[in-house]
């Protein structure tokens, strides 16, 4: 701990100070804790109170007869664009394009690690760091031919659906943003994986391979029950970094049946017909929150070590 | 790399089959990292230069393949000094300098400061940590629906305080054109200053506490041991700080669409918010290329110098 107290310097004035700074301090403290719950908290009360309730009491005021008609409301009959059929389509959308995006980036990225950390050769350092860089573009500057590619994979699906009966999943934007989300999370994933194999005892990869075992026979044996805790790191942040990205989103899938979580959230806040049903906007707010929240909550210290990874060096 | 390898075998069939597996053993760390190496070679690298042509061309709602030189380049800066009123380039650019300024700055302050606070041996820093952390977590998406509510006059901060009977306090900057950015910036600062927190904190604790005592053995106050020992020892910290909130800063885009939709007439836009409106909506493909061509290249000058000293100094 390297704390800084004031040491106690007069023996009287002294603890009066100390007495007022503490104050000082916590003060402080709770004010900003108050600064960030704020946003959280005024979307937890309205989301339970009925509009009549909305329109005339005080933003802050806790929900005098609580409702969860509003939740029900943004789960299975809130409009987005044209159809009213809730969120849940593209909660479900979002699940679907979520889990496959993170296992295969947090596979990559765990062999990629072990291939620039274990087995390195000349020139590794420089794949490593035009992978790297790549986590620091602007996605802008790939938006547009990513797009055209897409465009054309879709048009040759179709053309495959017609002569051999299945397009392979071309075409298909849960596909494409699941493909997205992996060529550019490869670069985060392989980043954390090799910092964290770069610590791993080389000797033990170097006795194995001299018992005889192979590339990826140490892959399985050694390095991955050894890599527990770093799995769990890409996990966390390659999820909340996919379940969060809008850009992408609405990009390749912003209309449509297929979109995303945050694209149909966007178009039911923006929705600009009929009364703005705020109550129902902040519970759909809240489920698409959710599953970052329930991770954030569970496993919050991994979530913090992950985003320090992409800043500084393990 | 790893297409020498197999070439090699295949001119060599009638070697052992023992040499062409051992052969194959060592070719096979490369041929795992090929894909993903070959990946981010085509789709960053080959797009961006791809981004790059198409900047230099004239498409407009699809792409054209002839070049028609920097005519893109020339429009947007022709429209940034040329024109009255300003142009929504103008507009973004101006936005990016006040909003990157801004954000990066106050979340370094706050951020420092908060860390500072936490260090001091606080009863309930597990509960305040996660408090300050959580924005991070949340897509602004999901938390700008809050944050629009609670900045619109009618509804939120204004109208609250108008009840509790400060009636002349009067806070309207998301409806205003020259201060909707600022809201931007609150909301930026909200979302990233925690995390930011959690580096320097890191940082303080990593100070070797021998120091700190030497220092007010010799007398310093607590402000002077803080100003000339514990923060020049954080500077990596900062630099570290600087790179990731420059990035976010340049890539912000979500930010402004959930909160202000743009703005009124587009006046919250910054780059990344101008790219895709111009390609996507405005079918002028060549401008939109170029801006994020622009939003690279400031990258690019920010990060490239950082991942080189990173990846250099490392001693092997």
């Amino acid at each position: 701990m390297s704390a800084v107290t004031t040491p106690a310097r007069q023996a009287s004035g002294g603890v009066n100070v100390k007495i007022i700074n503490r104050i000082v301090i916590y003060g402080l403290l709770a004010l900003f804790a108050l600064f960030y719950l704020m946003p959280l908290f005024v979307m937890l009360v309205t989301s339970f109170k009925t509009m009549d309730e909305i329109q005339n009491g005080n933003m802050l005021a806790l929900p005098k007869a609580p409702t969860f008609d509003p939740w029900l409301k943004a789960w299975g009959e809130t409009c987005v664009g044209l159809t009213c059929a809730g969120i849940k389509g593209y909660f479900w959308n979002s699940i679907k394009m979520v889990v496959p995006a993170v296992l295969i980036s947090t596979m990559l990225g765990a062999l990629n690690g072990y291939v620039l950390t274990k087995w390195r050769f000349r020139g590794a350092t420089l794949v490593f760091g035009l992978m790297l860089f790549a986590c620091f573009i602007p996605f802008q500057s790939v938006l547009l031919p990513m797009a055209t590619i897409l465009g054309s994979l879709g048009r040759f699906g179709v053309t495959l659906q017609n002569s051999v009966g299945t397009s392979f999943g071309l075409g298909n934007p849960t596909v494409n943003l699941v493909f997205v989300h992996v060529v550019y999370g490869i670069g985060f994933t392989t980043l954390f994986f090799r910092n964290y194999y770069e610590a791993f005892p080389t000797e033990l990869v170097k006795a194995a391979q001299v018992d005889g075992a192979s590339f990826f026979q140490i892959f399985r044996r050694i390095m991955l029950p050894n890599s527990m805790p770093i799995f769990v790191v890409t996990v966390i942040y390659q999820f909340t970094n996919i379940w969060n990205d809008f850009l992408f989103a609405s990009a390749y899938a912003g209309t449509g049946d297929a979109m995303p979580m945050t694209v149909a959230l966007n178009n039911v806040v923006n929705t600009s017909t009929g009364v703005v049903e705020y109550n129902v906007n902040m519970a759909a707010a809240m489920i698409a929150a959710l599953p970052t929240l329930l991770v954030y909550v569970l496993a919050g210290r991994y979530f913090v070590r992950g985003l320090m990874a992409g800043a500084v060096k393990g | 790399m790893s297409t020498v390898a197999t070439s090699q075998i295949k001119l060599t069939p009638e070697r052992h089959r023992a040499s062409v597996r051992s052969r194959l053993q060592d070719a096979l760390p490369k041929i795992v990292l090929a894909p993903s190496f070959a990946i981010t070679i085509v789709f960053v690298y080959g797009f961006i230069l791809w981004t790059i042509y198409l900047s230099f061309t004239n498409s407009k709602t699809f792409p054209s393949y002839v070049i028609t030189g920097s005519r893109a380049y020339q429009r947007l800066w022709g429209w940034t000094f040329d024109t009255d009123p300003p142009s929504s380039w103008y507009t973004s650019i101006t936005n990016m300098g006040i909003f990157g300024f801004l954000y990066i700055f106050i979340c370094l302050a706050l951020g420092l400061f908060l860390a500072i606070l936490l260090d001091q041996k606080i009863r309930g820093e597990g509960v305040l940590r996660p408090i300050y952390l959580y924005p991070m977590a949340l897509s602004f998406i999901v938390t700008g629906v809050a944050w629009k509510w609670f900045l619109d006059p009618g509804l939120g901060l204004e109208q609250t305080l108008h009840q509790w009977g400060w009636t002349s306090f009067h806070f309207d900057w998301i409806k205003n054109k020259d201060f909707v950015i600022y809201t931007v910036v609150i909301a930026g600062v909200w979302q990233a200053s925690g995390f930011i927190m959690a580096m320097f904190l890191a940082g303080l604790r990593g100070i070797d506490g021998e120091i700190m005592k030497a220092a007010q053995i010799d007398g310093a106050t607590t402000f002077q041991l803080y100003r000339r020992i514990v923060i020049p020892l954080l500077r990596p910290i900062f630099l570290s700080a600087f790179i990731v909130l420059a990035h976010l800063a340049i890539k912000s885009y979500d930010l402004v669409v959930a909160l202000t939709s743009g703005g009124p007439g587009g006046s919250a836009w910054l780059p990344s918010n101008f790219m895709y409106e111009y390609t996507f909506k405005r079918n002028e493909m060549a401008v939109g290329s170029a801006s994020a061509v622009i939003m690279l290249m400031t990258i690019v000058a920010i990060i490239v110098p950082y991942l080189y000293s990173e990846l250099r100094e490392k001693p092997r």
